[in-house]
């Protein structure tokens, strides 16, 4: 491990939070799936790290990185929380390049020695070290959307593939994307309705890329378009994405999202709906 | 005033063109100047740049298979011109497959250099590109103006890493800082620095070497005091960007607080370039 040759190693102790990765892509990854904002929230617990990104109150994306993706990862407390510009973050971790070349990767230590401290990389590559130091600010308490499984009223799984070409050929110019899920006809529908009229894209439950339907109700939801354009970024790092909606329409996207080595890290997204539609 | 050169090789062509573009991405304008020996192209430090300058010398042997030239006049052997690298290098870059490519001096409706190239064709007819260049010519009461910056009596001269490596770590720090400072000394380390309200960033590289001539003219300098100089990080980005072809030798002299003085060595051209410290 180069970076232990780093003098501040022998300061471990005054750390509350020490995360190490051999290839530093497997975070900045993942973090781009939720970079639509500058602010994004830490939270770190035995478990791992849960980094949340929102906007207008009304969407909240959550990655979540498990402990066993770490080649270390110590944690003094139950949990640790701070916040942090993302961008930063970003160029921070891509700092040497973020090159995909084979057998060239940047190796990350990442420490925080809590509140009022900043988050400490050190990143090596090439035997070139880096270290940034990025502030923390104080973390905002995220908003719980209270989504339960118990209220899932409909729920599939599709191979991402089939919902990125979906979503590459959307109408950008409807305000709104409505979702209707059914246990009947059309099962599973997308709809805008643009400057140039309305479309629908349908996909049976039989289909290939349809990994599991459960639907019970016929729901029709709307959803603000330009909240759903970030979820984009993780649909397209993703294999497979699960869409579920709850009884008040609140939509759930979680995305599993394959690294570098082969290992799975999810991302999920949580969205308001526009408006209530009336049901006929 | 007369000049005029051919290149038939094509390496040659390619590797001319490539200093060209080089040129192009430091600077919107410049003066060549061109002596029966070099070709220079010379941007003096004017507050309106930036305050940088550059030093390029090629040898026109290793360029031009013929190559011609009458000064002003037999003691002032020498023409300059100011043009724009970039309408150069479109000319050039658009005759890349050439036969033979001459560029001369002429006298248009403006003062022009003029790139012409004889085309590869299956007929018997010829195909002729030419590409004119405006220019202006540099009264002689100007050249002062160009002369060789005086390498600069300089604290540190550090080897540079790679200079992808180096590119690489600018491009990502000017999303984060306007500015940035470049420290080394003479243990061979150089540090790449920035710091804002938000984060603070370092890059260390070490074991880079320090050139023979050493530094520290006031002998016996510690070899771990650093000097530094803090500099637009756009400038510095651009000489790394410009850069398109591994170097045979790179390295920079720092003047402690005043100069970053940035020298790329290929066999057959050299290009200096100058950026000013800012406080």
């Amino acid at each position: 491990m180069p970076l232990s040759t780093q003098s501040q190693d022998d300061n471990d102790e005054q750390y509350i939070l020490v995360a190490s990765l051999d290839n530093a892509r497997n975070l900045s990854n993942i973090l781009k799936a939720i970079a639509f904002k500058d602010h994004a929230i830490f939270t770190a617990t035995p478990n791992g790290l849960k980094v949340t990104v929102e906007d207008s109150k009304c969407l909240q994306a959550n990655a979540f990185i498990q402990v066993e993706i770490f080649q270390e990862f110590t944690i003094k407390e139950d949990l640790v929380g701070f916040q942090v510009n993302l961008t930063v973050l970003l160029d921070c971790l891509n700092i040497f390049g973020g090159s995909t070349a084979p057998g060239l990767s940047t190796a990350l230590r990442m420490c925080y020695r809590g509140y009022g401290y900043p988050l400490t990389l050190f990143l090596e590559e090439g035997g070139v070290v880096t270290v940034c130091k990025i502030n923390t600010q104080e973390p905002e308490e995220p908003i719980d959307f209270d989504f339960c499984s118990s209220n899932v009223i409909n729920k599939v799984i599709l191979q991402s593939e089939s919902l990125k070409e979906a979503f590459s050929e959307l109408d950008m110019t409807s305000e709104v994307l409505q979702i209707t899920m059914s246990p009947s006809q059309p099962y599973f529908r997308l709809s805008t309705f643009g400057n140039s009229g309305n479309a629908h894209y349908d996909y049976s439950k039989d289909s290939d890329m349809m990994e599991l339907f459960k639907c019970t109700t016929t729901q029709t939801n709307r959803y603000k378009m330009l909240l759903l354009k970030p979820t984009t970024k993780a649909l397209a790092l993703s294999c497979k994405v699960s869409v579920r909606t709850d009884s008040r329409g609140f939509l759930s996207l979680q995305y599993m999202v394959r690294n570098d080595d082969g290992q799975i890290c999810f991302v999920e997204y949580y969205c308001c709906p526009d408006e209530e539609v009336e049901e006929e | 005033m007369k000049f005029r050169g051919k290149i038939i090789d094509i390496a040659c062509l390619n590797h001319f063109s490539r200093v060209v573009t080089t040129i192009a991405k430091l600077t919107k304008t410049c003066v060549l100047r061109l002596t029966p020996d070099n070709l220079f192209f010379v941007l003096s430090g004017k507050v309106a740049n930036g305050g940088v300058s550059m030093w390029c010398e090629l040898s026109q042997g290793n360029f031009f298979d013929e190559y011609q030239m009458e000064g002003v006049s037999s003691e002032d052997n020498e023409i300059c011109l100011e043009l724009s690298p970039e309408n150069l290098s479109r000319a050039l870059k658009t005759v890349q497959n050439a036969k033979s490519v001459k560029v001369k001096l002429t006298k248009k409706h403006c003062p022009c250099v003029t790139v012409s190239a004889e085309l590869p064709t299956l007929s018997s007819v010829s195909r002729v590109v030419t590409h004119d260049v405006p220019v202006e010519v540099i009264p002689r009461r100007l050249w002062h103006e160009l002369k060789e910056p005086s390498v600069p009596d300089f604290h540190v001269s550090i080897y540079l890493p790679p200079l992808k490596t180096m590119k690489n770590v600018v491009d990502r720090m000017k999303n984060l800082s306007n500015f940035l400072v470049v420290e080394a000394n003479l243990n061979g380390e150089m540090n790449l620095k920035i710091e804002t309200d938000l984060v603070s960033v370092t890059t260390h590289f070490k074991d880079l070497g320090n050139p023979p001539w050493g530094g520290g003219s006031e002998g016996g300098a510690d070899p771990e005091g650093m000097a530094e100089a803090r500099v637009d990080i756009r400038r510095l980005q651009q000489f790394l960007m410009g850069q398109q072809v591994t170097p045979t030798k790179a390295m920079c002299n720092i003047v402690h607080q005043r100069i970053l003085h940035l020298v790329v060595l290929h066999d057959d051209a050299s290009l200096q370039y100058f950026i000013p410290a800012v406080a």
